[in-house]
Parts: structure tokens; C-alpha cells; sequence
């Protein structure tokens, strides 16, 4: 398994091929597409993170000692991100997790869409993976 | 829908473009296309130059100095007001009292005129189209006094169902408050009946005309009501000020609410004795500027006139409802025969966030989500809509330009 940081350095090699906005954009909604699809039963009120805009839900799990997430959206673009961040904190260890400083979202020029103002749950998703994994450490 | 007057032909959005500076600009690497007045207006430079007039040769506190500068502040302040008057075609200028914008002129009719009057089991009556800040003002009140909030329905197209009105009117009802533009779907309301409807039953009625003052023309005594109100940041002018418009007659019914300097007459440690008029509403230091600046920004929509400014914007709404028409799988939110301003859409099985964040990446500004009317979204079962909203700055043009951005984002997202 790569570590997280290995991970994004690969993620942000994928974006730098990317020089028009549209390949780029085209290539998130297409991995938003493809997210596997969140189990119907997990997605309650509790795991929702409520942006102002889109919806995103979170379920987190331990096996064997790593973090599974899993995470859907009900805006394309968001999902995308989410699969992102996914691929990237998914089946790693609760330390690692936490201990990760995730810059890659700003280094594929996605950073705008983790910010405050853009209400679509991302950010606080982002808070969330981690909060999870830290309350694993804990019962770990 | 609502057709309005001919564009003289001295009418030139060229030359109107030509006085926002913000216009110029590109984001994204396109030319903007701003959208998103509805919102926000921008500013001509008019306005701005004003604002930068009052601070660079007359800043002072107004109505409390005797020297010259509080002197000049307080004439041009006062002299806004005035502007505010004659533009809603007030009977005094003291009906017109500077707020910070619609949502605090709403607080203060729930607080200095309702509050006082409502009693367990009385009635409140408000629309299904109401922006939160037309809601969640009468809400806590009603909550407080064990009142009861009615909402009248909206009919499928967007309009209001009058019927539905009319068989809410009773002896339990204190107010009435209704929007006069909506926000979200654009749609023109029958003020003028709905107040009539109300007062018949000697109802007080409160219209928000946050979305209606930036494009047509108000009349607040042919429309009767008793309270109205709008936002200066929305009519071209700056963020911060707004107007509430109080009947004269209704006066002597208010109570203070938000009490301070520049409200009074006489102060001891007992009691204190308050000014009469919209001052009693104005406590503390006002928005100075902001009222000056919003006093420009009424002039510069009528040295255009609004009644150019409601057929260009017509043209506008009627022309970008039909190319988005061009789009089979488009559908618009908000088919009302009187509509004004804003055009609200979904792309069939796509989220409007992701068709606005498309648009933006091609430079156009538009908003999405729930437009702070939840309630409305729920009737009609949509997460949130995208909404176009015009001003007098826009044209054919960038119509054009949405319809082909909105082409790319239907390829990309579909």
C-alpha cells in the first residue's frame, strides 16, 4: 500500500497533465462518476455533512487496523473531490490519517472548493475523515 | 408575461456598461458576465464617487454638530431621505426610515409594530415564496406570543394562489407580509390587491420589495401598503443601508425598539423622552454614506428611467427564457405571467451547484443553492435551482454566452 503522501504526489503528477480547465473538471466528475456507490443504508442524517450547496455523506469503519471510508455526494463535482480524498486517506492507518498535512488540493488547483465560503461540505468533510480517525485511535 | 413600455432608442447599454468599472474585468480568463444582481447589484461609478466625495471633503456625524461639516453630512443626509421619498412616491419624507437593508426592516416592523399587537392564537399571514428574512423575523415573534404563522400557497407556475389568500383573512390575523418580487422565481405579486384584500378586514400589510425596487417602478401609495421595504445594496447602491417604509398613519402604533443616541429629546436616569419620526428608528450613528450613496444610486436609475430599465430588462428575461427553452432537458422554475429579474433552472439529473461551477469556470457569475427560501424548494422538490438574475448592465450578449456556457456544462456534467 503507497503511503498518503506517495498518493497525492501521484494525484498531482494526473493534474499536471491537465492544461485546460475542462480536462481537468471533466476528469473529476468522471471520477465522481465512477465512486463506488455508498451503501443506501449508511447514508442517514447523522453522516451527512450539510454544506449550504451539496450534500455530502460520510461512513467510516475500521478493519484490521486501517480507516475504510466511504463517502458520497449529491453534486458531481463535490463526489469527485470526495473520491479523491478517499483514494488518498482510505486504508491507512488512524495515525497516518491524522498525522497527514493533504496539500495535494491545492496543488491541483482545487483549493477553491475546499474553502469556507464555497458551502459544499468538502471542508468540513476534510475535518471529518479526521475527526473519525482520531476517535478510531482512541478506541484502537 | 408583464409587457412593459418601448426602449427610447437613446437607451445604450454600451454607455451603461461603460459606468461600471467592475464590468471590465475577466475571471477565469473570460470577460465576466455578471448574472448574479439579484444578489449584489455593482455600482456605477456615480455611486462610488460619491462615497469617495463624502469622505474625501464632508465626513461628519450628522444632527449633532453645529459646525460646518455636520452641517453639510446632516443636509445630505436628510436630502437622501428625500430622494428615497420621491422615488417610492412617499407622502413625507418621514415615512422613510433608514434601516440596514430589507432584513432589518422587517426586524423592526416584527419588533416595534407587531410584537406589541399579537396575542396567543392571533395569525400571522405570509407566503409559501418568502425569502427567510420575510420568515424567520415574524417566526421568533409568533413563537414568542404563541401566535400562529399562516403561509398562503404558491400554484405550480410560481404565482401565488390567491384563492388560498383570500380564505386566510380573519379578525385573528395582525399582519399580512408578502414579497413583492420573488427572489427565487421571479414572479410580480398583486400587491395592490393583496393589500386591498387585507385591508378590507382592517389587516396591515407589509410588503418586501427587496426584488422589486431595482426593476420597476413602486408607488407605495397606489399600492396602499402599510410597511415597505428594500435593500440599497440591490438597486445599485452600497451594502449596509435600506429602507423601511412606515404610513404615516401607523406611526403612532410603533413602539421603540432599538432605542440610543439621536432618538430622543430628553434623557434623565427615570425616564426618557423620544423624537417623533423616523429618527426615534435610527439609533446611533448612522450609515452616513451609505444612505448619501444610496440617495445617487436612486438617481442613477432615474436619470435611465425605470420604466427603461423595466423594458430592457424584460427584453432580456424574455429572450433568455426562450434560448433556454432551446435546451430539452432545462426546466424552469417559475413560469408566472408577471415575472421580473430572475430566471431560476435545473438541468434535468444534474445538481445546480455543479452547472454553476461550470459557468463560473467559463467566466459567468451566476447563483445557486436554495436562494435563503428552503420552504420554496421544498414545494417544489428541487435541492436548489440556478438562478439568472438581471440588471440594467446586461445584454443579448451575455445571454448568448450563458446559453453556450451552459451547453459545455450540459455535455460535461450529463
Amino acid at each position: 500500500m503507497a503511503t498518503i503522501a506517495k498518493t497525492e504526489n501521484e494525484i498531482v503528477e494526473d493534474f499536471a497533465m491537465f492544461d485546460q480547465w475542462d480536462d481537468k473538471y471533466q476528469y473529476i466528475i468522471d471520477l465522481g462518476k465512477t465512486l463506488a456507490p455508498m451503501n443506501a443504508e449508511w447514508k442517514t442524517d447523522e453522516r451527512l455533512i450539510k454544506g449550504c450547496q451539496s450534500r455530502v455523506w460520510l461512513y467510516t469503519e475500521l478493519k484490521d487496523g486501517k480507516v475504510i471510508y466511504h463517502a458520497d455526494s449529491d453534486a458531481i463535482i463535490t463526489k469527485g473531490i470526495v473520491a479523491l480524498m478517499v483514494r488518498v486517506l482510505s486504508e491507512h492507518t488512524p495515525k497516518e490519517i491524522v498525522d497527514a498535512p493533504l496539500n495535494f488540493i491545492e496543488k491541483i488547483g482545487l483549493k477553491e472548493h475546499l474553502s469556507p465560503t464555497r458551502a459544499n461540505g468538502l471542508l468540513s468533510m476534510v475535518k471529518q475523515m479526521k475527526l473519525d480517525a482520531l476517535a478510531l485511535t482512541a478506541k484502537n | 408575461m408583464n409587457t412593459s413600455s418601448q426602449i427610447p432608442v437613446t437607451f445604450s447599454v454600451t454607455k451603461v456598461r461603460a459606468d461600471f468599472p467592475i464590468l471590465a474585468q475577466s475571471v477565469n480568463g473570460k470577460p465576466l458576465v455578471y448574472f448574479d444582481s439579484g444578489a449584489t447589484a455593482q455600482k456605477p461609478k456615480q455611486v462610488i464617487d460619491a462615497i469617495h466625495a463624502y469622505y474625501s471633503s464632508y465626513n461628519a456625524n450628522i444632527h449633532r454638530g453645529v459646525h460646518h461639516l455636520s452641517q453639510v453630512a446632516s443636509a445630505a443626509y436628510e436630502n437622501a431621505r428625500k430622494k428615497v421619498q420621491k422615488h417610492l412616491n412617499a407622502a413625507d419624507e418621514n415615512e422613510i426610515i433608514f434601516t440596514a437593508g430589507t432584513t432589518a426592516s422587517v426586524n423592526l416592523v416584527a419588533h416595534a409594530f407587531l410584537r406589541s399587537r399579537l396575542n396567543a392564537g392571533d395569525e400571522v399571514v405570509i407566503t409559501g415564496m418568502e425569502h427567510h428574512s420575510n420568515i424567520l423575523p415574524w417566526q421568533q415573534v409568533c413563537h414568542e406570543k404563541k401566535a400562529i404563522l399562516k403561509v398562503v400557497a404558491v400554484n405550480d407556475d410560481g404565482s401565488l394562489d390567491t384563492n388560498h389568500f383570500a380564505s386566510l383573512l380573519n379578525s385573528k390575523v395582525k399582519l399580512v407580509s408578502c414579497t413583492h418580487v420573488s427572489n427565487t422565481l421571479g414572479t410580480i405579486n398583486p400587491v395592490k390587491e393583496i393589500t386591498s384584500a387585507a385591508h378590507a378586514l382592517g389587516i396591515p400589510v407589509f410588503i418586501d420589495g427587496a426584488q422589486a425596487v431595482p426593476h420597476m417602478k413602486v408607488d407605495v401609495q397606489e399600492i396602499g401598503c402599510d410597511f415597505y421595504a428594500f435593500s440599497g445594496h440591490k438597486v445599485y447602491g452600497p451594502t449596509g443601508i435600506g429602507v423601511c417604509y412606515v404610513k404615516q398613519s401607523r406611526y403612532s402604533e410603533m413602539t421603540t425598539w432599538q432605542t440610543g443616541g439621536g432618538t430622543i429629546k430628553t434623557v434623565t436616569f427615570e425616564k426618557t423622552e423620544y423624537v417623533d419620526g423616523p429618527l426615534k428608528y435610527e439609533a446611533g450613528t448612522p450609515n452616513i454614506e451609505g444612505a448619501i450613496g444610496l440617495g445617487f444610486a436612486l438617481d442613477y436609475m432615474n436619470a435611465i428611467g425605470m420604466d427603461v430599465i423595466a423594458a430592457h430588462e424584460h427584453e432580456l428575461l424574455v429572450y433568455t427564457t426562450q434560448r433556454l427553452h432551446e435546451f430539452d432537458n432545462v426546466e424552469i422554475i417559475g413560469s408566472a405571467e408577471q415575472k421580473a429579474g430572475v430566471i431560476s433552472f435545473n438541468v434535468k439529473g444534474v445538481h445546480p451547484f455543479d452547472v454553476g461551477t461550470i459557468l463560473d469556470q467559463q467566466g459567468i457569475a451566476v447563483r445557486t443553492g436554495h436562494h435563503c427560501t428552503q420552504p420554496l424548494m421544498q414545494r417544489y422538490n428541487v435541492p436548489g435551482t440556478v438562478r439568472v438574475s438581471f440588471g440594467v448592465y446586461n445584454t443579448k450578449d451575455d445571454a448568448d454566452r450563458l446559453i453556450a456556457a451552459l451547453e459545455k456544462a450540459i455535455k460535461m456534467l450529463s
